[in-house]
This record gives structure tokens, C-alpha cells and sequence, in this order.
């Protein structure tokens, strides 16, 4: 299997550097369809019952593990391969990656003919969260090797995709299923092989296209530092002498308590623009104020990534964590004020700065650890995001349901979620401010790095 | 020197198909997007 190994991969002279977005945006642009994944939850719950659900049918409760398998897969595969798809190349883990994503569907599709709920666990959930896993991590150190002007932006402009994809998966899914939908079947299984077989070939096309630039490779101008700046190490720290380094537990918190803000009013995004606004926003504006927020969420990767190039890592965070906290503060208030506008304007700088977060985290990663290991240690900071997508759904739909029983209104009935929302920021403040330059005695001596290499 | 040069001509079509390749999908995505947005202000 030449085709994977990474030499194949290694770019000729005058291979243009900005052929390597499109190959990890087609990776990014795939697997971020697990944001869209809820669409599928409705209609798999009237298989049996097609106009309504049958008493055998799956219950919402039970289809909504499908997701939370996928994400904790997701943490736990970036973790536990992220040096075997750094030391594999980009192309043999991207290859990889669609082979699990689109094999996922397929299990998955099974499971739903069959009607056997496990299938579907093992299928999208396991096999398709390993994917998920493996797609993410797999172009970022490439990413930063080719762009080590713009470390920020190369990474957030793949990470964008991951927001953007579920701008296209969900209405293209809603397509597929009204297109093989018939009176006695939902075409859920159908949608669920054509969107297997389609990933699969878009992502083959970004492990194509992938290239690693060739040792000493730079770009035209570009004039490596030879001393560290203050937050900016010239040195490598091996993958597991990251974790040894307090550093990395401090971005861990950062971009654990970052995501647990966003992701809790993420999933709550429709309900609560409704509660909050009886009569004002409807069922159909709601599901426009979600897309709204995923736009702003897509928008926001590149924008702050790409900010942070010029500003410091560092400092981009320092924003999320002040702005986000007075922005979650406001947010009860547009609510008692009855504006929508206000509303929709403090969350679409929330949710910019929720795709920020992840975007920003690789250059992070590379200014305090080095280029050689950071698609490895990045796999594993991944492990934040799988469990703020524990926490941070649960503290907001446990708050709420702890305000509604005593009695507060259901207009009222976030206000207290998104104090701490804003609390949680706060402690993300002081993770920030914390985190300084990894001392010398867990660099990489140039000896082991050639071993390593 | 001249597969390099060979490269960098070769580079422009396929720059222009890679990208159209990712961007096409995404920018029906975002309209699609728009369009529904635009409810929360009728």
C-alpha cells in the first residue's frame, strides 16, 4: 500500500501549499456532519410507525446515545491514535478516517433495516465516531508544516469546515429522506448508504490531494525565529511528555470550560429562543436561529484562528473568556427586554467565539509544544471536548428542569444557566492567564528528535 | 528546476478545481442557511 505510506505523500518542488485546505476541509467538511446528525433522530423514531411511532419503535432517549457514543469515540480515538496518525502521515489516517465514517453509515444502515438499535450504536457510534476521531486530528500538523506564517489560519480554515458541514449535511439529509420516503418506508437507511458511499469519495479526494512539505521545506520569505518568543517555542516536547507539563492540563481547561459554555445552549439553541420569547419566535424562526448560530460557529473558526496569528493565542482566549462572560450576562437580559435582535446578536459573537475555540487550540498547542508531535497532543486535548459534551448539556438542561419545578417561568428559566455559563468562564480566565512557556527540561533534545523522526 | 516549474504551471487548474471542489457544497450550505435565518426576522 504505497499509496498511504508517507513518502508518496511528500510534495514535489513547486507544489502549491494552498491545494492543502481542500484536502482537509473535504476530511472536515464530511465528519462534521455529526452536528447535523439530529435530523435522523425524528424520523427513526416512526420506522416501524412511519406517520407516528409504533410502541416498538426507538425512543428519542435511546437514539440520542447514537451522537454522545460518536463524540466519546471521537475524544477517545484522537487520544489513543494520535501518534499513529502522526507518524503515519496525513494520507494513511485520512484514508483511514473515510473508510471507518463511511463504513459507519453502512453498519448503520443495516441496523436501521433490521431494526437493531446496537448495530447502529456499533455503526455511527463506534466505527463512525473512530472516524470522526481520526478525520480531525489528520490534517492539523500537516496544516501547520505548511503554514508556519499562519499557523491560526491554515488550522482554522479546516476546522471551519467541521462548523460548516452541518450547514450542508442537514438540508441535504432532510432531501435525501424526502426523496426515499414512500408511504410505507422512511428512507432513512437509503439516506444513510447514500451519504456513506458520498463521504467516503469526498474524503478519498482530500487523501488525494494531501501533501507534506519536504524536509526544510519553507515558504517563499519566511524566516524561521531562531530564539523563542515569550509564548512561542522553537523546541518539540515528545507527545507524552506534554501531558507532564502543566500547560497542557491549563489549555485542556481552557478549551474544556470554552466548549461546556458553548455546547450546552447549542443543543437547547431552538428550545430556548421559543421559551424565551413566547409568540415572538416561532418553531420555524427557531430552526433559523440555529443555522444562524452555525454559521457564526463556522465563520467564528476562521476569523479567531486566523486573529490570533496576529494577536497571540493567548490573547484570542482572553477574549472568549471576557467577552463570552458579559455576553452570557446580557443574554437574560435581552430576554426580560423582549429583544430578539439583541438576542440573536449576543449569541452569534457566543457561538463565533465556540468555533473560535477549537480552531485557535492547534497553533496554541504548536506555540507552547512544537511542530512535531502537536497533531498527537492535539488528539489528545480532544479528550476536553468529550467531556464538555457531558457537562455542558447537562448542566443546562438539569438547571432548567431544577427552575421549572420551582416554579420560575419558563421565559426565565435559563437566566440562571447562563450565570454559570459565564461563571464557567471565568475560571476559563484564570486557566489562561496561568498558562506560561513549558519549561526547557521537557524539550526534545535534537538527538531524539532525529530518532523520533 | 523544471519539475518545478512543471508543478507550478500545473497548480492554477488544480487550485481552481479543489477549491470549487469544497467551496460549491459549502456556499449552498450557507445560502440555504440565510434563507432559513431570514424567518427569525419576518
Amino acid at each position: 500500500m504505497s499509496f498511504l505510506s508517507r513518502d508518496p505523500t511528500i510534495a514535489p518542488a513547486g507544489y502549491s501549499r494552498w491545494l492543502i485546505p481542500p484536502a482537509a476541509l473535504c476530511v472536515h467538511l464530511c465528519i462534521g456532519e455529526a452536528y447535523a446528525f439530529s435530523v435522523f433522530n425524528l424520523p427513526m423514531t416512526k420506522l416501524l410507525g412511519i406517520t407516528q411511532s409504533a410502541p416498538d419503535d426507538w425512543k428519542l432517549t435511546d437514539l440520542g446515545w447514537i451522537f454522545s457514543i460518536a463524540i466519546f469515540f471521537l475524544g477517545a480515538s484522537a487520544a489513543v491514535l494520535g501518534r499513529w496518525v502522526e507518524e503515519g502521515g496525513p494520507r494513511r489516517a485520512m484514508f483511514t478516517a473515510a473508510i471507518c465514517f463511511g463504513s459507519g453509515f453502512m453498519v448503520s444502515a443495516v441496523g436501521i433495516s433490521m431494526h437493531a438499535l446496537w448495530l447502529v450504536y456499533l455503526g455511527y457510534g463506534v466505527i463512525g465516531g473512530i472516524g470522526l476521531g481520526i478525520g480531525y486530528i489528520s490534517p492539523v500538523s500537516t496544516l501547520i508544516k505548511w503554514f508556519p506564517d499562519k499557523p491560526g489560519m491554515a488550522t482554522g480554515m479546516a476546522i471551519m469546515g467541521f462548523g460548516g458541514a452541518a450547514l450542508v449535511a442537514s438540508p441535504a439529509s432532510v432531501w435525501l429522506m424526502s426523496y426515499f420516503n414512500t408511504p410505507s418506508h422512511i428512507g432513512v437507511a437509503e439516506t444513510f448508504v447514500t451519504l456513506g458511499v458520498v463521504y467516503f469519495c469526498f474524503m478519498m479526494v482530500g487523501a488525494w490531494l494531501v501533501r507534506v512539505p519536504a524536509d526544510g521545506w519553507k515558504p517563499e520569505g519566511f524566516v524561521a525565529p531562531v530564539q523563542a518568543q515569550k509564548l512561542i517555542t522553537t523546541s518539540n516536547v515528545y507527545v507524552y511528555e506534554a501531558l507532564k507539563t502543566p500547560q497542557f492540563w491549563l489549555i485542556w481547561c481552557v478549551l474544556c470550560l470554552n466548549v461546556t459554555a458553548g455546547i450546552g445552549v447549542l443543543g437547547q439553541a431552538s428550545a430556548m429562543s421559543q421559551e424565551m420569547f413566547p409568540g415572538k419566535v416561532t418553531p420555524l424562526a427557531a430552526a433559523g436561529f440555529v443555522g444562524l448560530m452555525a454559521l457564526f460557529n463556522m465563520a467564528g473558526r476562521f476569523f479567531w484562528a486566523s486573529t490570533s496569528d496576529y494577536i497571540g493565542r493567548k490573547n484570542t482566549y482572553f477574549c472568549f473568556f471576557v467577552l463570552g462572560a458579559i455576553l452570557y450576562a446580557i443574554v437574560p437580559y435581552t430576554g426580560s427586554i423582549g429583544s430578539v435582535v439583541a438576542f440573536v446578536c449576543a449569541y452569534a459573537v457566543i457561538f463565533s467565539m465556540y468555533g473560535g475555540g477549537f480552531a485557535t487550540v492547534p497553533a496554541y498547542l504548536r506555540d507552547m509544544f512544537g511542530t512535531r508531535y502537536v497533531g498527537a497532543i492535539h488528539g489528545m486535548l480532544i479528550t476536553a471536548w468529550s467531556m464538555a459534551g457531558i457537562f455542558g448539556p447537562v448542566l443546562v438542561n438539569y438547571i432548567r428542569q431544577y427552575q421549572l419545578d420551582h416554579g420560575v417561568a419558563s421565559a426565565q428559566a435559563y437566566n440562571v444557566s447562563m450565570y454559570v455559563m459565564a461563571g464557567l468562564l471565568v475560571v476559563g480566565f484564570f486557566c489562561n492567564l496561568a498558562v506560561k512557556a513549558v519549561d526547557a527540561r521537557h524539550h526534545m533534545a535534537a538527538r531524539n528528535l532525529d530518532l523520533a523522526a | 528546476m523544471e519539475q518545478a516549474a512543471q508543478a507550478a504551471s500545473g497548480n492554477g487548474l488544480k487550485l481552481t478545481l479543489a477549491w470549487a471542489f469544497v467551496g460549491i457544497p459549502l456556499t449552498w450550505g450557507v445560502i440555504q442557511t440565510c434563507i432559513n435565518a431570514l424567518q427569525l426576522f419576518k
